[in-house]
């Protein structure tokens, strides 16, 4: 049975209790109504629990979240999945700053744009990949610092431009996947840019059937447009600034 | 480019004495000790780290500093000469371990601490109780009871408290900085002496879960091994804003420092460099640091307090007042000296300000907005004697961390090698080899005697004059006096000059 909560004018402090203590109490499904920007949904846990959420979620949905699954029927804010270990987030929406910061496992699709500093200092740790994927396009500072994980980012909107500067500044692990041309001028110094392989189109196709599924996009729509792939030029990019 | 630069010390081995048992050889880790017939230095790779001199059963090595002059020359210090000659052989930024070893005044050193005669009398901590118990956490304006007469209850809502029974908490320094064994020996001593250890940012070892009650885990910019279970594992959790050895600035564990036990604990890939940004990525405000102290209590339940450590510098008054009006539970401020594992020296040696003038404006500043009671202070930042400690709480801390000083009781030398991984006494190092030199059980109990010495002549002094519980020695600067300090510093450590009364 679902749990329903009117979160109506209600304060966050209270919403994420009453979660809490239902989860505590054995609740594995819950329907959020009427959510207005409440901070913090699905902070912390770890239970296999599904929330869906109807209305715009506040700053740091599923922060340090380990295994949940959340569903946003509108868009949601700054923070999403911040330090995130595992789990699913799915937002049809658009979404704001800092998504997926130090992200270390699991999975958050958006279905539209994301802002600022998306997926800075992912990281992953091995069998746990964190992937982003996003359907819209991006703001600065994308994939900044990352040190692991996936990120695709599909420009299906078509507005330009795709990506904002600094892709990928300081990036020294994982791998970010542009369906579309990055110009060179909008990247970070510690990057480079390669031809998708076949292994590489094998792997984002497994992510992309799902998250088209999710938001019924056609996958063989998404799939002919032209990727490029960046990954980081060295896994040590500050390794010879320093005398000893 | 072959280095221009001389040995900055000199291993001098008395060859009449020496028997060959190459234990020197054996015990240094930075290959300045080799057999060739007989024990020979290779002096430029000495750092005067004393293993090997510790270790020689006949006394017969001594190492002392190269008596090589430089022309005179007080501007152009031999230091600066031999900088100019590194960096123009490398391009690189110099980097450094431990405190900033420059003589900046060191303000503990001018304070004096009062004592009673005749009219006030002192009491005697060896016959009578002397309580050095003290509680970090939030305190409530006021108490609220409800109940009768004889069945009285608290009414009012406590925010998370921790006990210490000794106000002195090991500072934070990460598994990867320094040695597993080192953060054993600092769990053990925390647990038996009722204090608490300090994760720093690099996440805690499993071997380490069972600590959990005597443990401050950091979430650092680099979230490096933060989980929800990591947070509710703990005693207290710290976010790391900044250090006093580097204010400002990130952090960076070498990846070859990254092996498979820290790969894991960090949870991020053998050999790839642990890179913590200069920031936290989602705080650029007070608003941001809210945001994320309140996503720690969320997490947590509301059932760990939650401290921020920063830096102490020039505006550290109205940043620790944001701080407070954020809902952090504990501000920590770290001094100018404190240390570090890796740091460039620029910053290391001329960023921040003084741990002493940043504890009493900080302590000024909160008290006149009436907002002191909602946060605890700790304060580290190069604590070195049990007599820094009493200063700083009369001062107006909680309590006090040390780093330096718990590292010097497990065997440290100060030899400011920490950032090359070859610690030859097994501490700042991740070389199985030189790790189980540093046997925990010993580090603790010398951990251990270190902070009951420090208790008893904090007793001893507390006697003196003439109270009898720490928290009676809190913002108590009436009890200090200056000597050789000029007006201004005065005012701003709220202190008299010695020799006036009252």
């Amino acid at each position: 049975m679902t749990m329903k909560i009117d979160a109506k004018g209600m304060h966050y402090r209270t919403l994420n209790k009453m979660i809490r203590d239902a989860v505590a109490s054995g609740e594995k499904e819950f329907e959020l109504d009427n959510i207005g920007g409440q901070r913090y949904i699905g902070a912390g846990l770890n239970e296999n629990v599904k929330i869906t959420i109807n209305g715009t979620s506040g700053n740091d949905l599923g922060v340090f979240m380990n295994g949940a699954k959340i569903i946003i029927n509108a868009n949601a804010q700054d923070g999403i999945a911040n330090t995130m270990n595992a789990g699913e987030i799915i937002v049809h929406g658009s979404v704001g700053d800092i998504v997926g910061y130090a992200m270390r496992g699991g999975k958050l699709y958006i279905k539209g744009d994301v802002g600022y500093r998306v997926g800075i200092h992912m990281k992953e740790y091995k069998k746990q990949v964190p992937i982003i994927i996003a359907g819209g396009t991006a703001g600065d500072f994308f994939g900044e610092y990352m040190a692991g994980g996936i990120m695709i980012l599909l420009g299906m909107n078509e507005k330009n431009p795709l990506v904002g500067n600094y892709v990928g500044t300081g990036m020294h692990g994982g791998v970010m996947y542009i369906r579309g041309k990055v110009d060179p001028y909008h990247l970070g110094k510690e990057v480079s840019c390669l031809e998708l392989s076949e292994e590489d189109i094998k792997l984002i196709s497994g992510y992309l059937k799902e998250y088209c599924e999710h938001f019924g996009f056609d996958f063989n729509a998404v799939m002919s447009g032209k990727f490029t792939k960046l990954v980081p030029l060295s896994l040590r990019p500050y390794g010879n600034m320093y005398v000893y | 480019m072959e280095s221009q630069l001389p040995a900055e010390f000199i291993v001098n081995i008395d060859h009449e004495r020496c028997r060959k048992c190459k234990r020197c050889v054996m015990n240094c880790s930075f290959s300045a000790i080799e057999f060739k017939d007989k024990v020979t230095a290779n002096n430029r790779q000495c750092v005067a780290c004393h293993r090997c001199a510790t270790f020689c059963p006949e006394n017969a090595i001594t190492i002392t500093q190269n008596p090589l002059d430089y022309k005179d020359g007080y501007n152009w210090s031999p230091e600066i000469r031999k900088n100019i000659l590194k960096q123009a052989e490398s391009g690189g930024m110099i980097l450094t371990g431990m405190g900033n070893p420059k003589p900046y005044p060191i303000y503990w050193d001018h304070m004096l601490i009062d004592a009673c005669q005749v009219t006030n009398p002192s009491i005697d901590p060896l016959r009578e109780p002397m309580e050095l118990r003290t509680y970090l956490g939030a305190k409530p304006e006021f108490l609220e009871f409800e109940g009768d007469p004889g069945n009285i209850s608290l009414k009012t809502e406590l925010a998370p408290q921790v006990k210490l029974d000794i106000p002195i908490v090991f500072a934070a320094m990460s598994y990867g900085a320094i040695s597993l064994n080192a953060h054993k020996a600092l769990a053990m001593a925390a647990r038996r002496m009722g204090t608490l250890m300090n994760t720093g940012e690099g996440g805690l070892h499993e071997d380490l879960a069972g600590y959990a009650d005597r443990i401050i885990v950091q979430v650092a910019s680099g979230r490096f091994g933060v989980t929800s279970k990591y947070l509710n594992n703990s005693a207290l959790v710290e976010i790391k804003i900044g250090q006093g050895a580097k204010p400002g600035i990130g952090g960076h564990l070498p990846g070859e420092k990254v092996g498979e036990d820290i790969s894991k604990t960090r949870m991020i890939p053998v050999g790839t460099d642990a890179l913590s940004p200069a920031p936290h990525h989602d705080i650029y405000s007070i608003e941001d640091l809210s945001q994320l102290i309140y996503a720690i209590k969320e997490t947590t339940d509301y059932k760990k307090p939650v401290s921020v450590k920063i830096a102490a510098v020039h505006n550290v008054a109205a940043i620790a007042s944001g701080i407070v009006r954020a809902g952090a539970d504990v501000v920590m401020i770290d001094g100018f000296r404190g240390g570090t594992g890796a740091a460039p020296m620029i910053i290391r040696d001329h960023v921040g300000i003084p741990i002493e003038l940043a504890l009493a404006a900080v302590d000024d500043r909160l008290r006149q907005e009436g907002i002191r009671n909602r946060a605890s202070i700790l304060v580290g930042g190069s604590i070195r004697q049990s007599a820094d400690v009493v200063k700083a709480i009369a001062l107006g801390a909680d309590a006090c961390v040390i780093g330096t000083a718990s590292l010097i009781a497990m065997g440290c030398r100060v030899c400011q090698k920490c950032y090359t991984g070859n610690c030859a006494w097994g501490i700042a190092t991740q070389k199985p080899e030189l790790v189980r030199r540093l046997n925990p059980e010993v580090a603790a109990d010398r951990l251990c005697n270190l902070l009951t010495a420090w208790g008893h002549e904090i007793q001893e002094v507390l006697g003196s004059l003439g109270i009898n519980a720490i928290e009676s020695l809190r913002g108590s600067r009436e009890r200090l006096r200056g000597v050789g300090l000029n007006q201004e510093a005065l005012d701003i450590l709220g202190i008299k000059h010695a020799g006036i009364g009252q």
